[in-house]
């Protein structure tokens, strides 16, 4: 079967694009936050998972320490552990693939591979999702990070405003019911109390605390907040009705 | 340099929360609670992140043209905008409301 005659490589691609534009307001933000050229790319090279790098340079961006913008990015890429554990014995990446399906295992990868019923096409959406977005959020990082060097004064054109939106943006998909949305409002008020009585960063700590204490002990779904910030069957489906004459 | 050093290891320990997955043996991290609690810290750090790049100024609480963003994402998620439509809004709004004079 040809690669782009497989509904999976198609919906990976599609998802791909689509993320991998984004990665023009992830450099622009890296930029404003403070960091250079090289941090901003190297976020991307190696972190590579857009909401740990978003916390990063908001917490950066808010004054907070180098350690706390580490911790909350830390903090946010453990379901990618999650996400590893479940595409492991999903794929069951042999030898060098292994290392390599583990750099490319975030939410929008895990998403098209689900989305699949069929072994081989899970396969297929998950490594062109996978590449794809690595190779495009990387290339769109550094358009958005000259754009952001070209900009000059961040405040006037409003960047600090994009940073806030992107993260309402990351946050959108994940409020689907009652449960995400009462534990956002929680967090949200948690932060505003916390920001005059602890540095810069650790407000964002405090949350993280008490979103895992909801967790262990309330009794929601177990797939809260697992979603992906563009959604495969969506995309699918759009790329069906595209066939259509 | 301080910087530098946080950036790599930011990269580093999230390559390795990542390669974690695919080392342990299944059934070890697949408990229901495991995979809620990683479901639900996403949620609270978000919603914590998008306040506090809205009202937080170091260890102040502000208010300023960065409310006009959020209330113009909002609208631009509710109409169903792609993510970067809802970001540039979101710029456009501060951007604007600054040129008319607020801080």
């Amino acid at each position: 079967m040809r690669l782009w005659h497989s509904p999976a490589a198609r919906t990976g691609a599609s998802v791909a694009i689509a993320t991998g534009l984004y990665g023009v307001s992830f450099g622009a933000l890296g930029i404003a936050s403070g960091l250079d050229f090289w941090q901003t790319q190297v976020l991307s090279l190696l972190l590579f998972s857009g909401g740990s790098q978003f916390a990063f340079i908001g917490v950066l961006a808010g004054g907070g320490a180098g350690g706390a913008a580490l911790g909350s990015a830390a903090l946010l890429g453990i379901r990618n552990a999650v996400y590893g554990m479940q595409l492991n014995s999903l794929l069951q990446p042999k030898g060098w693939l292994r290392p390599l399906a583990a750099h490319v295992t975030i939410d929008e990868s895990m998403a098209t591979a689900t989305a699949q019923s069929d072994p081989a096409e899970q396969k297929r959406g998950f490594w062109v999702a996978g590449v794809g977005i690595f190779l495009l959020w990387n290339v769109f990082t550094a358009l958005g990070s000259l754009l952001g060097n070209a900009l000059g004064d961040p405040k006037a054109w409003g960047l600090d405003g994009a940073a806030v939106a992107a993260f309402l943006g990351l946050l959108w998909p994940r409020l689907k019911a009652r449960e995400p949305v009462a534990i956002a409002v929680a967090c949200a008020v948690v932060t505003i109390v916390a920001v005059p009585f602890v540095p810069p960063g650790v407000p964002v700590l405090i949350a993280a605390v008490v979103a895992a204490v909801w967790g262990a002990i309330g009794s929601g779904a177990a797939d809260e907040g697992l979603e992906p910030d563009v959604e495969p069957h969506e995309w699918h489906e759009r790329s069906e009705e595209d066939r259509l004459p | 340099m301080i910087t530098w050093i946080y950036v790599i290891a930011a990269g580093v320990v999230s390559y390795l929360t990542k390669f974690v997955g695919y080392l342990v043996p299944a059934k070890l991290l697949k408990s229901k609670r495991m995979t809620r609690i990683a479901g639900t810290l996403t949620i609270g750090l978000l919603a914590s992140l998008t306040v506090l790049n809205t009202v937080s100024n170091g260890q102040q609480l502000v208010l300023d043209s960065r409310i006009g963003s959020l209330v113009a994402a909002f609208i631009a998620l509710l109409l169903r905008a792609p993510f970067l439509v809802v970001v540039v809004v979101g710029a456009l709004a501060a951007a604007l409301l600054r040129l008319a004079g607020l801080p």
